[in-house]
C-alpha cells in the first residue's frame, strides 16, 4: 500500500509536466515557431554544465523558499509571507556582513544567525497576531509583505544601511570576501556552485528528519491532519503556529543568502523580491515533501535557466512563465482528484482484503 | 379517538400518509435497511424508535431523496413515487427538521426561512409578503417567532421551531424530525411535544424518530419499531397498552449480549477526585456546574444524562481541553493546571466522543494513529525523537489483540469501518497502563460483535485495578458497565443510582429531572 | 437615545470633515483638500474600490480570492491590448472579459476541483503574471510605440465630466480658507471637476451590488453559499451556480479596475497593479464585506496615495501623520468610554506616538504614506475583529450533497 501511495503521488506532477508541454506546443505552433526546435534548444542549453550550475544555484534558493512555506502548509498555516521575510532577512545580513571583518566561519554564522532571526522576527509578527488577536495568516502577511518591501526602501534609499555600490545603486555595504560563501566551480570551470547549495542540502535532510523522526514533527502533521483531534491528543495549537511560523520565518530568512552570498555580495534595490512566490509554487508542486520539492526546485530552475536561449529561436522567453504556471494549475487539480480517489479506492482494497481473508478463514 | 368515531373511519379510509414496502439499502460491507415496511397514518405523530446504528437515519435518508433505495417501493398518499433528491420529497409535500440545524448565523429568521422559495416582485424579494406569511402559518400552528431576529442571537428551542417553520413554509404536511429532542433540555421537549400536538391539529402528520422510550410513549399515536436493520414490529399505543418495557425488549431483542460487571472490584485507592468543577460558557453559563465526585481504582463510575448536559464539557475540563475552575486531583496529585499532555503522561486515557473529528488522522496510517495523544511516551517516542519501529510493533499488537480487522498497520485509518476504527482507539487508550481511562460511547454506532469485545477489555482492565469513568447514552450499557451511576442534569449531578437495582425507564424518568431513583 | 443610520453616517462625514480641517488649519496645507487632490483621490480610489468590490462578491458566496490581482493582471493587459487598437472602450470591455475569464478559472479550480481557495488564487497570481508578460512580448514587441514591457498607446479616452458652474464657485470659496466651511467646499468640489465618467460608474456598481446582494431573491442565494452552503443545499438552492456566479462577476470587476489603471495612464505596462488587488482584498475587509464600508476604505486609501504621490514640497505626509493621529485618538476615547480599556489605552499611546512624531520631525519619508493602508488594515483586523463580520462559511469547501 505505501508503494502504490507513493505511485499514485506521481501521477499528478507527471500530469502537470505533460499538459503543459502540450499546451506549450501548441502555443508554438501557434505562433509559428519551431516545437522541436525550441524544446531542444532547451534541452541543449539547460544541460550544459554552465547552465547546470545555473540551475543548482537557483534551485537552491527555491528549494528554500518553498521548504519555509511547507513547513507552513504541512499545519495548513499559509506563510504567503516569505517574500517580505527573505528581503528583510537578506538586508539586514548584507548589513552586517558588510560590516564585519572576522574570519570566515565566524563571519558567516553570524551573518547566517542574522538573516534567520530578522526572518523569523518578520513571521513573528503574523503569528503573534494570529494567536493572539485571531488575524488569519494569509491576510495579514500579505501585508506585512508590502510593510516590508517599504521598510527596505526606506532603509536603503533614506538612512546609512544603504551606500552607493558599484553602477550607482544604493545598497548595502560590499561584503568583503572573508563574509563570501562562493563555492566551488566543479561544473563548469567557469562559474562556481554557491556554497549555500551544500549548506541546504543539510537543511533538507534536517527538515525531513525533524518532519518525521521527531516528536515535534509529528505534532505538526498531526496537527495538519486534523486540528481538532491533535488538541485532544494535547498538541497545544498556539504553541504549535508560533513555534511552526517562527521555523518557516527563520528559513525564509535563509532564502536571500545563497545569491547574495555567493554572488551579489550587496543588498540593492534591484535584488529580485518575489521568490517567496516562487517558493509557494514548489512547495505545491513537491507536496511539502522535501524530495518533492528538490525535484520541483531543479525544473523550475531548468525552465528559468534554459529560457534564456529561447531568444534565439524567436520566441519569449517568458514561455516558461506560462509553462510554471501551468504546471502549478494542473498539479493542484490533479492533486485533489487524485487524493480523492485514493481515499475511496484504499477503503474499496481494504474492504476487499477483508472479505477474502474472512472466505479463507 | 374512539369519540370522534366519524372522523375517525373516514381517516382510516384514506390512504396512509407514506407507506413503505420491502425497503432495502446496502453499503459496502454493511447492510444499513432491510425489508423495511412501515405505514403511517395521516393525522397521526409517528414514532420511529429504535437503537443507535439500527438504520433510522438511512431510513430517514431515503424517505426524504437523500439516498435512494436498492430495492422497494414508497407510497405518499397512496401514490408510488421515486425521490430522485430532497426536491422531489419536498414538493410530495414531505419535510425533514435535521437534527443538527441547518441555519445560517448570520441571517435573520425570515431570511433563513425564506431562503430558496423567496415571495419575489420581479427580483425584489417581497419582505412584507414573506412577513405575512410566516407569521400566519406560525399563528396557524402554535409556534411563536420573531421574524426579523438574527438567529445567532437565539437559543437552541428557537432554532428548532425556525426549522419546522422552514419545512411548513414548504408547504410540507408530512414532517420528519430525526431525534428532535436530543439537543433539547427538558422545558424545551415540553414545548416541543406542545408544537408536535398543534402542528397534529392543522392536519399534519409527524413521523418522530427517536430512541427515547418514554418520550415515546409521551407524544406517539402509532409506534413502528425497527432492529438491526429491519422493521420488527408496530404498535398502537392509543389502543393496546404498552410499556416501555415492552418497547424496550423489541428495540434490544434478546439475542443482544448484555453488559454486565459482576463481583465487586473496587479497591480502597482513590484515582480521581473531582471538585468543585465547573465550566463556564463563553455567554457566562454554567454549563457545568460545581460538581464533585471520586472514582477508586477497579470502579467504574457512569453518568446518565440527556445529551448536551454538560457530559462532553465534564470530559474535556477533566482532559484539560476546556478551562475549569474547582480541582482535579488524579491518585492524590493536583492536576487542576496541567495540560493535556501533562495529563495523558500521567496514565489517563480518553476516548472521545467523536472518534472521527477528536480521536483519529483519518489520512495517517493506523501506525501513527497508534502514536496520537501518546506521542510522548513509549513505544512512540524516546526524548525528543520518534521510535516508529517499536510503535509499528506494538501497533501489530492492538491490531491482534483488540481484533482489529485490517489487511495491515500501513493502511490510513479512513479506510477502516467504524467499529474497527474504535477498536483501534480502544486499544491505543488502554495501553502502557492507565490507571484512568475517560470513556465518551464507548460502543457508539459499532456492530455488535465489536461492542462485546469492548466490553471485555473494560471488564479485564477493570479487574486489574483500572478506574473508569464512562459517558454513555445506551442505558443498558450505562447500567450493565458502572459500578455508580450519577445523573447528570443542566450541568449538575441531580440523582445517584445503584446500576444493580435500577431499570432503564427509572434512570431515563431521572435524567429529565421528573423521577426520583433509588440510591 | 436610538441613533439612525443615516444620523450616524452624517456625523461620522462631520467629524472626518472637522478632522481634515483641523489639520489644514494647522499646518497650513490647502492641498489636504482642494478639488484636485478629491478628484485625483477618487481616481486612485476607483481600482482599488473594484477590487474591493470584486473580493465582495467572491467572499459573499463563500470563496476566498486571492486571485484579485492576478485577475486585475488579466484586466490591464485585456485593456492595453485592445485599448490601443480599438480605443479606450473597446480596452474596457476587453479588460472586463479577461478578468472574468481569470474569475471563472478560480471557480473551476476552487469550486469544481475543490482546490483549497488559497492556493488557487495563488496560482492565478502566478499564472496572470507569466502569461501577461509572455503575450505582452509577443503582441506589444513589433507593434508601433509598444515595447517588450507595454503596449503601445491606447487610443481614445474615457470623458471625464467638470461642472464648472457648481466647482468654479465651490474652489473659489475652498480658496478663502474658511474652517470647516472652505473644506467642505473643498471635498464637494472633487465631485464636479475632472470626474471620470469610469468612477461614476463604479460608483452605481457599488449601489447595483448593494441593491442586489442584499434586496434581491439572486442576492439572498449568492449570500447563502457564504452563509451556510449546506442548508442552502438542502433548501435546493443550487449553491455551485451561485459559486459561479460570484466568483466570475468578481474577476469581472477585477478586470475593471485593471482596465480602469490602463485606460487612466493610456498605455499597460508589466506590473502595473502594484499589488492593487491586494489593497482592495484589504479594503473588503476593512470595510466588513460590505459596499458602503469597502467603498469608504477604497477612499481612504486613495486619498492616502494621492496625498504622497502630489507631494510636492513633502509636507503633505506630516499632514496624514496628524490626520492618522486625531483620528486614533478618537478611537481611543470611544474605546476608554465603552469596556474595552486595554485596546483603548494602545490606541491612545499610539495616538501619542503619532503626535509627539508630528511634533518633533517637519518632514516624513513617502514610504509612511505608503504602508499606511497596510497598516490601518492589519491595525483593523488586529483589534476589531470582533466586530467583523466575514461570510461564516467562507473559504470552506464545499461540495453537493455532503455535509459538513
Amino acid at each position: 500500500m505505501k508503494l502504490r501511495r507513493f505511485l499514485t503521488s506521481l501521477i499528478a506532477p507527471l500530469l502537470g509536466v505533460v499538459v503543459s508541454i502540450a499546451v506549450t506546443a501548441a502555443i508554438l505552433v501557434f505562433i509559428h515557431a519551431s516545437v522541436s526546435g525550441v524544446f531542444s534548444a532547451m534541452l541543449k542549453y539547460g544541460t550544459s554544465p554552465r547552465a547546470e550550475t545555473l540551475i543548482l544555484n537557483l534551485a537552491t534558493t527555491y528549494f528554500l523558499s518553498a521548504l519555509a512555506v511547507a513547513i507552513g502548509f504541512k499545519m495548513n498555516l499559509f506563510n504567503i509571507g516569505v517574500n517580505g521575510q527573505y528581503v528583510l532577512g537578506a538586508v539586514a545580513a548584507g548589513a552586517v556582513a558588510g560590516n564585519l571583518t572576522l574570519p570566515k566561519p565566524i563571519s558567516l554564522t553570524i551573518t547566517i544567525l542574522v538573516a534567520m532571526i530578522v526572518g523569523a522576527a518578520w513571521a513573528g509578527v503574523a503569528a503573534w497576531l494570529k494567536v493572539s488577536r485571531g488575524v488569519s495568516e494569509v491576510i495579514s502577511t500579505i501585508m506585512l509583505n508590502f510593510i516590508a518591501i517599504a521598510i527596505i526602501s526606506f532603509a536603503i534609499i533614506r538612512t546609512s544601511v544603504g551606500t552607493e555600490t558599484a553602477m550607482n545603486i544604493r545598497g548595502t555595504k560590499v561584503i568583503p570576501e572573508s563574509g563570501m560563501l562562493r563555492g566551488s566551480a566543479f561544473i563548469d570551470p567557469k562559474t562556481k556552485v554557491y556554497g549555500f547549495f551544500f549548506v541546504t542540502i543539510f537543511i533538507g535532510l534536517l527538515y525531513w528528519f525533524v518532519l518525521n523522526r521527531t516528536r515535534f514533527g509529528y505534532d505538526l502533521r498531526a496537527t495538519g491532519h486534523s486540528a481538532s483531534a491533535a488538541r485532544v491528543s494535547g498538541i497545544e495549537a498556539k504553541r504549535m503556529t508560533t513555534i511552526t511560523m517562527l521555523i518557516s520565518g527563520a528559513l525564509a530568512g535563509l532564502v536571500g543568502l545563497p545569491y547574495l552570498l555567493g554572488d551579489a555580495a550587496s543588498y540593492n534595490l534591484n535584488f529580485p523580491t518575489d521568490w517567496g512566490f516562487t517558493g509557494i509554487a514548489i512547495a505545491l508542486l513537491g507536496r511539502n515533501n522535501p524530495l518533492g520539492i528538490a525535484f520541483g526546485a531543479l525544473l523550475w530552475a531548468f525552465l528559468d535557466v534554459s529560457s534564456g536561449q529561447l531568444i534565439l529561436e524567436g520566441v519569449p522567453r517568458e514561455i516558461t512563465t506560462i509553462m510554471q504556471g501551468l504546471i502549478v494549475f494542473v498539479v493542484v487539480m490533479s492533486y485533489e482528484i487524485v487524493r480523492r480517489n485514493q481515499i475511496k479506492s484504499e477503503q474499496n482494497r481494504v474492504a476487499k482484503a477483508l472479505e477474502a481473508q474472512a472466505v479463507s478463514a | 379517538m374512539s369519540a370522534q368515531g366519524s372522523d375517525c373511519i373516514k381517516m382510516n379510509s384514506e390512504a396512509p400518509a407514506v407507506e413503505l414496502r420491502g425497503i432495502w439499502k446496502r453499503f459496502p460491507g454493511v447492510i444499513a435497511n432491510s425489508d423495511i415496511n412501515l405505514s403511517v397514518t395521516k393525522g397521526t405523530v409517528h414514532a420511529i424508535i429504535g437503537e443507535n446504528g439500527a438504520g433510522k437515519s438511512t431510513l430517514m435518508k431515503i424517505l426524504y431523496g437523500m439516498q435512494e433505495p436498492d430495492e422497494g417501493t414508497i407510497l405518499i398518499n397512496g401514490t408510488e413515487l421515486d425521490f430522485e433528491s430532497p426536491a422531489d420529497a419536498i414538493e410530495a409535500g414531505i419535510g425533514m427538521v435535521h437534527q443538527h440545524f441547518m441555519l445560517a448565523d448570520n441571517f435573520t429568521v425570515l431570511e433563513n426561512i425564506i431562503l430558496g422559495s423567496e415571495p419575489h416582485n420581479g427580483p425584489l424579494i417581497n419582505f412584507t409578503a414573506a412577513r405575512t406569511k410566516i407569521n400566519d402559518i406560525a399563528a396557524l400552528n402554535g409556534l411563536s417567532i420573531n421574524a426579523d431576529a438574527l438567529v445567532a442571537t437565539l437559543g437552541v428551542g428557537d432554532r428548532q421551531r425556525i426549522e419546522i417553520l422552514k419545512v411548513l413554509y414548504r408547504g410540507a404536511k408530512i414532517l420528519i424530525l430525526d431525534e428532535p429532542t436530543a439537543v433539547l433540555v427538558p422545558h424545551e421537549v415540553n414545548e416541543l411535544f406542545d408544537t408536535l400536538r398543534e402542528l397534529k391539529k392543522a392536519g399534519n402528520t409527524i413521523i418522530f424518530i427517536s430512541h427515547k422510550l418514554d418520550e415515546v410513549l409521551a407524544i406517539a399515536d402509532e409506534i413502528t419499531v425497527i432492529r438491526r436493520g429491519t422493521t420488527v414490529g408496530a404498535v398502537n399505543p392509543r389502543e393496546t397498552r404498552v410499556s416501555s418495557e415492552d418497547l424496550a425488549v423489541m428495540m434490544v431483542g434478546s439475542e443482544l449480549p448484555t453488559p454486565e460487571t459482576p463481583g465487586n472490584t473496587i479497591r480502597d485507592e482513590v484515582v480521581l477526585d473531582v471538585e468543585h468543577l465547573s465550566v463556564i460558557s463563553p455567554s457566562g453559563k454554567a454549563i457545568v456546574d460545581d460538581i464533585s465526585f471520586s472514582i477508586r481504582s477497579g470502579e467504574i463510575v457512569g453518568i446518565a444524562g440527556v445529551e448536551g448536559n454538560g457530559q462532553a464539557e465534564i470530559l474535556d475540563a477533566l482532559m484539560g481541553i476546556v478551562e475549569s475552575t474547582g480541582t482535579v486531583k488524579f491518585k492524590l496529585e493536583d492536576i487542576s493546571d496541567l495540560s493535556t499532555r501533562k495529563r495523558r503522561e500521567l496514565g489517563i486515557g480518553f476516548i472521545p466522543e467523536d472518534r472521527q473529528r477528536q480521536a483519529l488522522l483519518l489520512n495517517a496510517p493506523l501506525w501513527e494513529n497508534r502514536m496520537l495523544g501518546q506521542q510522548t511516551v513509549a513505544p512512540n517516542s524516546k526524548g525528543l525523537l520518534l521510535t516508529p519501529k517499536s510503535a509499528k510493533a506494538d501497533t501489530e499488537r492492538i491490531v491482534k489483540q483488540f481484533d482489529v480487522r485490517t489487511p495491515g498497520i500501513n493502511v490510513l485509518a479512513s479506510a477502516l469501518s467504524g467499529g474497527n476504527q474504535q477498536k483501534l482507539i480502544v486499544g491505543r487508550e488502554m495501553s502502557g497502563e492507565p490507571k484512568l481511562l475517560i470513556a465518551a460511547h464507548p460502543t457508539r454506532g459499532i456492530d455488535v460483535g465489536a461492542q462485546a469485545a469492548i466490553w471485555d477489555h473494560l471488564r479485564h482492565a477493570r479487574e486489574a485495578g483500572l478506574a473508569v469513568l464512562l459517558i454513555s447514552a445506551d442505558l443498558d450499557e450505562l447500567i450493565g458497565m458502572s459500578d455508580t451511576i450519577k445523573v447528570l442534569l443542566r450541568g449538575r449531578f441531580v440523582a445517584d443510582a445503584n446500576p444493580s437495582t435500577v431499570t432503564p425507564e427509572q434512570l431515563g424518568t431521572a435524567m429529565t429531572g421528573a423521577g426520583k431513583v433509588s440510591a | 437615545m436610538n441613533i439612525t443610520k443615516q444620523q450616524k453616517l452624517i456625523s461620522i462625514l462631520g467629524v472626518g470633515i472637522a478632522i481634515l480641517s483641523i489639520t489644514r488649519t494647522i499646518t497650513s496645507n490647502g492641498d489636504l483638500t482642494s478639488a484636485v487632490t478629491i478628484s485625483q483621490a477618487l481616481g486612485f480610489a476607483v481600482p482599488i474600490g473594484l477590487a474591493g468590490l470584486a473580493g465582495i462578491w467572491s467572499e459573499r458566496a463563500g470563496v476566498v480570492n486571492i486571485g484579485l490581482e492576478g485577475m486585475m493582471i488579466l484586466g490591464t493587459f485585456g485593456a492595453g491590448w485592445a485599448g490601443y487598437q480599438w480605443g479606450a472602450w473597446a480596452g474596457l470591455v476587453a479588460g472586463v472579459v479577461f478578468g472574468g475569464l481569470g474569475g471563472l478559472l478560480l471557480a473551476v479550480a476552487s469550486v469544481s476541483f475543490g482546490v483549497d481557495q488559497i492556493i488557487a488564487g495563488t496560482a492565478i497570481n502566478l499564472l496572470a503574471t507569466g502569461l501577461t508578460k509572455f503575450l505582452a512580448i509577443l503582441l506589444f514587441t513589433d507593434a508601433p510605440g509598444g515595447g517588450q514591457a507595454q503596449s503601445p498607446p491606447i487610443t481614445g479616452e474615457i470623458p471625464t465630466i467638470t461642472i464648472n458652474a457648481i466647482a468654479d464657485p465651490l474652489i473659489a470659496l475652498h480658496d478663502k480658507g474658511l474652517f470647516f466651511i472652505s473644506d467642505t467646499a473643498g471635498l464637494l468640489s472633487g465631485l464636479f471637476f475632472q470626474l471620470s465618467l469610469l468612477t461614476v460608474i463604479t460608483a452605481l456598481l457599488f449601489i447595483g451590488t448593494a441593491w442586489l446582494l442584499w434586496r434581491t431573491r439572486f442576492g439572498l442565494r449568492l449570500r447563502s453559499a457564504g452563509e451556510n452552503p449546506w442548508a442552502a443545499d438542502s433548501l435546493g438552492v443550487k449553491v455551485t451556480t451561485y459559486k459561479y456566479m460570484a466568483v466570475t462577476i468578481s474577476g469581472l470587476l477585477a478586470g475593471l479596475g485593471g482596465a480602469y489603471l490602463s485606460i487612466a495612464s493610456t498605455i499597460y505596462r508589466n506590473g502595473q497593479t502594484a499589488g492593487r488587488g491586494f489593497i482592495g482584498l484589504a479594503t473588503m475587509i476593512f470595510g466588513n464585506w460590505r459596499p458602503g464600508g469597502t467603498g469608504a476604505g477604497a477612499i481612504m486609501f486613495g486619498y492616502i496615495d494621492t496625498l504622497r504621490l502630489i507631494d510636492s514640497d513633502n509636507k503633505n505626509v506630516r499632514g496624514l501623520i496628524l490626520i492618522g493621529a486625531l483620528v486614533v485618538l478618537l478611537i481611543a476615547v470611544f474605546l476608554l468610554r465603552s469596556a474595552r480599556r486595554s485596546t483603548g489605552i494602545g490606541f491612545a499611546l499610539l495616538g501619542a506616538v503619532l503626535v509627539g512624531a508630528f511634533l518633533v520631525a517637519s518632514n516624513f519619508p513617502p514610504e509612511v504614506a505608503q504602508v499606511a493602508p497596510y497598516i490601518t488594515t492589519l491595525l483593523v483586523l488586529a483589534t476589531a475583529s470582533q466586530n467583523l463580520r466575514p461570510p461564516a462559511a467562507d473559504g470552506a469547501p464545499f461540495r453537493k450533497g455532503e455535509s459538513h
